[in-house]
């Protein structure tokens, strides 16, 4: 117990305030607050990897690393795409997981946002179409937003999110 | 290498010791035997149509032995239903391998389970992906299949279906539970779901270009495959990377395998309820990605081994930068295994958790990192160390417990034996080019690159086409032998415990579905 309350306290609070929304260049508390009058509440992400090769996987889980703190500005990812209000999907759609994911947003309630993440979800990346790939995500369900990188680093995944959530209209 | 193999036994280019020899379907059986009684395990199993070239459909097995590979070929007559033997019977791993290459190129195992494995329905039954007939741009609309799981019965039996979105950031497949109450009776698995044709589409790439798809076949593994995949190129070439080129591969692979040990390190102690951990190790891990970034010039390095060599070279302060970020790692992690080790809760839920046993995990053919936490020392580097890892003498680690706390255990161990690895690397970095040119390879030649990832040995398999084309390509990832070891680590467990059992596991979907 010593040792875990001691290394929380030399470790301290890492969570850096540089990473900005280009459009409205707010800092992560102004932020918070703008997904608060949007939403009146935290953004729930639901995740589906519809075919990546595992890459963005590890770039989204990053953002929950103390660097980042993405819950610490209001966005958390939920387990079931009833609690959603924003589908963020990595890979090119493989032909074996199109009807998974469908169903996983037919399951969103309305309104939705999708976004789609690294050269594979934006474009179809290296794999693009072909007997067992149906190429960008935006191919299959329609996309509002979509991040290139391969993977895309974590503060570009958080950059795309945010300008999504500040470009809607609701 | 047995006495056996050797006679009539050719060499194949490869980084490892290597010979090949063509068989009959009845010594196709008894070369399996006899490699399973001496010890040997079952490396990789695929199929070629070589119909175009001599009317024949063929089917290749690699074993690992103590003095090197051994890859075994067996080819049948391209008539309308071509099957060879299974190796089931040696090799309970291979029943997988064996659907998936029905799947893929329409030639059966005298095996009864034919369910589909990577064909969902995505393409019709009649139609084979990796026939030279059928054309990579095919598309077709799904027929959905029903898929018959295996069914239990009894008094107060029920299933539970999982998948194949699961609840968190990771990726797609099925799991079916028949529980009694809180306890797991039987579990099998379906996968395939990611199965994106990545073999067809290595035949549509020219050989210079092949690593970039083989660092993604598993985005987690990418230095490892591209790797493997390099190493099987320059074999067939005869091409001698530069020395500081294999110090810098290997240097990136050890990244690469601190990098996923401190996430599941991190991932695992949260999955016993120990959030603690998972805010530590993924600093830690976060401190390594951006070191990545300033020496690499990437967070995860998908594109940093390339044919001859590696691309880029390191910054001029790159070795400071490293040697003390290695010491700061250490630090961290020497505690953070102090503070897991001597945390009730935490070790409760890890001891005696999803046990597999030394013989179970042997019997299933168990390999890398879950082998290793089961009491099956195996490692490449140290077994069969290719360059530079025969002057740096790994220390395999191992556990005899095989429960969840023993793979924690490795981990531990892994991550404070890869810097040492690393420190050696850096400390004597040699100078010079980082690259050399690699030649188009003569057609038909076929050359096996195996690199021993974090989650243990992976295998390229690349035969040469003409012009500097691929005919045919095989990525084999460690997860195909591992996943069916879940089946059985679970059983009498609890449901609950599930996501921590596999998180132990951590195998791959991407690279098993291909």
């Amino acid at each position: 117990m010593i040792n875990t309350l001691s290394r929380m306290i030399r470790t301290g609070i890492l969570t850096e305030e540089v990473l900005h929304a280009p459009k409205a260049n707010l800092p992560i508390g102004d932020q918070q607050e703008k997904i608060r009058r949007i939403l009146g509440r935290a953004l729930c992400i639901r995740h589906v990897d519809a075919g990546s090769c595992n890459g963005c996987e590890l770039e989204i889980q990053a953002l929950n690393n103390p660097y980042y703190n993405i819950e610490g500005i209001g966005i958390k990812f939920v387990a079931s795409p009833r609690h959603a209000d924003l589908l963020l999907v990595t890979g090119p759609v493989s032909v074996n997981m199109e009807e998974a994911l469908k169903r996983t947003l037919d399951s969103i309630p309305d309104p939705k946002l999708v976004v789609a993440i690294g050269d594979c979800g934006a474009c179809g990346g290296i794999f693009g179409k072909g007997y067992a790939s149906r190429g960008a995500v935006a191919d299959v369900i329609p996309v509002h937003h979509s991040v290139k990188g391969c993977p895309p680093a974590p503060a570009a995944i958080l950059q795309a999110i945010l300008e999504t959530i500040q470009s809607t209209t609701y | 290498m047995t006495q056996w193999f050797k006679e009539g036994a050719k060499t194949v280019p490869s980084n490892l010791p290597c010979s090949r020899k063509r068989v009959g379907a009845v010594e196709w059986r008894e070369i399996a035997k006899s490699v399973c009684s001496a010890g040997g395990r079952l490396f990789a199993l695929w199929g070629t149509d070589d119909r175009d070239r001599d009317s024949r459909f063929r089917v290749f097995a690699a074993y690992l032995q103590s003095g090197g590979l051994a890859v075994v070929e067996h080819e049948m007559d391209g008539g309308t239903r071509p099957t060879y033997p299974s190796l089931r019977e040696y090799f309970p791993s291979a029943l997988r391998m064996e659907r998936a290459i029905f799947d893929l190129v329409g030639i059966k195992s005298m095996e009864p389970d034919h369910r589909g494995w990577l064909r969902h329905g995505g393409w019709p039954e009649d139609a084979f992906p990796l026939r030279r007939d059928f054309c990579r741009d095919n598309q077709f609309a799904v027929v959905s299949e029903p898929y018959s799981f295996v069914q239990v019965e009894g008094d107060g039996v029920h299933e539970i279906p999982v998948g194949p979105v699961h609840a968190g950031t990771i990726e797609p497949g099925h799991f079916r539970f028949s529980v009694v109450g809180e306890k797991v009776l039987r579990l099998e698995e379906r996968l395939g779901y990611k199965h994106k044709g990545i073999e067809k589409l290595f035949e549509t790439m020219p050989q210079k270009e092949g690593y970039k798809l083989a660092a993604r076949i598993s985005g987690d593994s990418a230095v490892a495959y591209s790797w493997a995949y390099c190493a099987a190129l320059e074999a067939v070439t005869g091409t001698m990377c530069p020395p500081r080129a294999v110090q810098l591969r290997a240097l990136a692979l050890e990244h690469e395998r601190l990098a996923n040990h401190l996430g599941d390190l991190g991932a695992l102690g949260n999955d016993a309820g120990f959030a603690f951990g998972l805010t530590q190790f993924s600093r830690i891990k976060e401190d390594l990605l951006r070191t990545n970034q300033a020496c690499f010039g990437a967070r995860y390095l998908m594109d940093f081994v390339v044919p001859g060599g590696v691309a880029p070279d390191l910054p001029d302060d790159a070795r400071r930068l490293l040697l003390d970020h290695y010491n700061a790692i250490e630090t961290d992690v020497v505690s953070m295994r102090n503070t897991y080790d001597n945390h009730a809760g935490v070790q409760d839920r890890l001891r005696e958790t999803g046990v597999l046993k030394q013989d179970l995990a042997w019997n299933l053919d168990a390999n890398g990192l879950a082998a290793r936490a089961s009491g099956i020392p195996h490692d490449l580097r140290a077994d069969l160390p290719w360059q530079p890892y025969d002057k740096l003498n790994v220390k395999v680690s191992s556990q005899a417990t095989g429960d969840v706390a023993a793979r924690v255990a490795v981990r531990f161990d892994e991550v404070i034996e890869s810097l040492r690895i690393c420190r050696a690397l850096a400390a004597d970095l040699r100078g010079g080019d980082i690259e050399t040119t690699v030649p188009d390879a003569e057609p038909g030649l076929l050359g096996i690159g195996a690199i021993e990832g974090w989650r243990g040995p992976v295998l390229i398999a690349l035969e040469t086409g003409s012009n500097g084309s691929i005919r045919r390509c095989h990525p084999h990832d460690p997860s195909w032998q591992n996943w069916p070891l879940i089946e059985y680590a679970i059983l009498g467990n609890l449901v609950p415990d599930f996501p921590l059992i596999n998180k132990s596991f951590n195998l791959s979907y991407s690279g098993h579905d291909v």
